[in-house]
């Protein structure tokens, strides 16, 4: 976690990336990495693949699938990112569904995570309330934050309780929609980075959801402290592979 | 000790709501208000008015004789395929079609496997002259051409879900995506005990009616509210919680379902959750589901589209889990045979997935006084092409 803050207490707007390991090819999620590191970027998601991923929309939907059949599991991207850290200095986190790290046991996972020299875990079907009663302090135990999200939806009450519970910072949802689903922000996400800046919440936030070029980053980042793209650069991968990955990083900022 | 849910719906240890920030807003809404509105006078009155009317309510509890004769126990047959669009679903999609009137909603979305619920959904969208949407895996809208054809009659505008495996799971994990996608118009109608909070709990209310006939009906014919088993099939499980529903907390009712095996517990194509699923998360509830040791979901098989679903309803987890509930699971094999033997003995062509709850006589015996109901969720129209396929009609 705190190379998470280390990395947040600058005046530079942050940038992360987050891919889906094990896609296009299983091998590919530790050169991804260095790629990414050596391109600039901030941050890093390392999304974990799950066969039903209810939040995200067909891009990530896709590379998800591809990413099992070439024989992702939970297992064998611990045994990719070993030793990682003699190389990676940027907070690297792990985002996935709930159901595998209930069923690698979640104990384990966080163990795992902190051997490894993971700095968080963004688990979206994991509610606030359960997180708190059961699991909490396992994952301080290891040293890993949880990160929590918000959306155009989320009332203020609710936002300060996950801004009080957070310790890192907040993953803002763009708009109401799946990932993927939406490019550009309309006046009403405009509004809505505005209201949420105006709260002068405790965590920084990082605005992710509908992020995909210079522009659509630089709405974002206007308010908030920085943005994730996800969708964009599975895109550019399917595409282009990971050889052109500093061109897509340069063509953000 | 309630077999109910508790009111951040949990069954023992099952149900909650997994669930994105996403969609809290949705359930949330969903949560404060829907035991009020069911509770309101004006609620109670529309939903009895047309389930009397429109549904064709209260469905007979029928004394099968032949049947009873040839098991040599007391056995009642609740006759949902006699409702609407020929099965228990209409019940639920009733209820939750008022339910998104009271909360302002304009436009419905909803999943379906074979089409049942499907169907109807999209027919009280047309009765209420409602914007509906039905998610269907691309695999079941081949399999499935005349529900897809009903429906589309009816209104309805069938899309198909392209991801995963293609069928009832992903049409799920599609109706789920619509709904982030429009959370402030729209409901979605869920059709079985499945799903997040307060989901299991709402359709299990709106399909508790058919056990609250069954009460007075048992009682008007055997001088006792109370059977001494009540049976039912379950895939997700909304027939069998709407029968099993007021009988739950009364521990001398037994309570028995009825689980798709397929073509074997150990074929590795089968259905039977309780048998091989394993406590986790699916569509925002922590319930028994068929997974691999890595957690991803599976993609079950039943000859009976309404019972191939890899979870089951949190209620029916817990009831496992528990002991409360006796598990079996029947082969496709046993089912047909059953389901044919109910046309012959009865003059009843039942649903498949019904056919299944009646193999349960070959299976385990009864007293010969003993009073066993059990549920004829659905009627077999739907699947006449698999019965004249299978036995060479």
């Amino acid at each position: 976690m705190n190379r998470i803050k280390e990395r947040l207490n600058t005046d530079k707007k942050v940038l992360s990336i987050y891919f889906t390991a094990g896609y296009p090819n299983l091998g590919d999620t530790v050169p991804i990495i260095h790629e990414l590191e050596k391109s600039g970027v901030d941050m890093i998601e390392i999304g974990l693949p799950f066969s039903d991923p209810l939040a995200d929309g067909p891009t990530i939907q896709e590379s998800s699938t591809h990413a099992l059949k070439n024989g992702m599991t939970t297992e064998l991207l611990f045994e990719q990112l070993a030793g990682i850290r003699k190389t990676i200095s940027i907070p690297l986190i792990i985002m996935g569904y709930f159901n595998p790290v209930l069923q690698y046991g979640v104990e384990e996972f966080c163990a795992k995570c902190q051997e490894i020299g993971i700095d968080g875990v963004i688990l979206p079907d994991l509610p606030f309330d359960v997180y708190q009663e059961e699991y909490e302090a396992i994952f301080k135990k290891h040293g890993l934050g949880n990160t929590f999200l918000i959306t155009p939806q989320t009332s203020e009450e609710r936002i300060r309780k996950l801004d009080a519970a957070s310790d890192g910072f907040i993953y803002m949802v763009s708009s109401a929609s799946t990932t993927g689903a939406k490019s550009g922000f309309g006046e009403e996400q405009l509004n809505y980075f505005e209201r949420i800046a105006a709260l002068k919440l405790t965590n920084p936030q990082i605005v992710g959801f509908g992020i995909s070029n210079a522009e659509t980053f630089k709405a974002a980042t206007a308010n908030a402290k920085g943005a994730i793209i996800g969708s964009a650069f599975i895109k550019h991968l399917t595409q282009h592979g990971v050889s052109t990955i500093d061109k897509f990083v340069a063509g953000i900022r | 000790m309630s077999y109910h849910a508790n009111e951040k719906g949990y069954y023992g240890e099952f149900g909650g709501a997994f669930i994105p920030e996403m969609l809290f807003p949705n359930c949330e809404e969903l949560r404060q208000n829907y035991v009020q509105v069911m509770e309101t006078d004006e609620f109670r009155r529309e939903f009895q008015q047309l389930l009397k009317d429109y549904v064709g309510r209260p469905t007979p509890l029928y004394f099968a004789e032949r049947l009873s004769e040839k098991y040599q126990t007391k056995i009642y047959l609740k006759r949902e395929d006699l409702c609407h669009t020929g099965a228990h679903k209409v019940n639920n999609t009733i209820g939750q079609i008022l339910m998104a009137k009271k909360l302002g909603k304009n436009r419905i979305i909803a999943e379906t496997g074979a089409g049942q619920h499907g169907v109807a959904t999209a027919t009280v969208c047309a009765l209420m002259g409602i914007e509906c949407v039905v998610y269907m895996g691309e695999i079941d809208i081949a399999r499935q051409a005349p529900n897809v054809a009903r429906m589309k009659m009816l209104g309805a505008e069938v899309r198909p879900a392209k991801s995963g495996s293609r069928t009832l799971k992903d049409a799920t994990n599609e109706a789920i995506r619509d709904w982030i996608n429009n959370p402030v118009d729209t409901h979605y109608i869920i059709g079985s005990v499945v799903g997040p909070h307060p989901y299991p709990d709402m359709v299990a209310r709106f399909q508790s009616v058919i056990s609250e006939e069954v009460k007075w009906q048992l009682k008007e014919k055997e001088g006792r509210e109370h059977p001494d088993y009540v049976v039912a099939c379950v895939g997700g499980g909304s027939n069998a919680a709407g029968i099993y529903y007021h009988y739950l907390d009364t521990p001398e009712v037994g309570i028995i379902a009825v689980e798709a095996a397929g073509k074997g517990i150990n074929s590795g194509e089968s259905a039977a959750t309780s048998a091989l699923g394993k406590v986790g998360i699916i569509h925002g509830s922590k319930t028994l589901l068929m997974q691999t040791p890595d957690g991803q979901i599976t993609e079950p098989y039943s000859i009976s589209a309404g019972l191939d679903y890899p979870g089951v309803g949190p209620m029916h987890a817990h009831l496992f889990k528990s002991g409360r509930g006796e598990f079996i699971s029947i082969t496709d094999d046993d089912a047909m045979t059953a389901g044919l033997e109910l046309s012959q003995l009865e003059g009843i062509i039942p649903a498949i997935e019904t056919s299944h709850a009646f193999a349960i006589f070959n299976h385990r015996k009864f007293d010969k006084d003993a009073v066993v109901v059990i549920n004829l969720s659905g009627r077999g129209d739907k699947d006449l092409n698999t019965y004249i396929g299978y036995f060479k009609i």
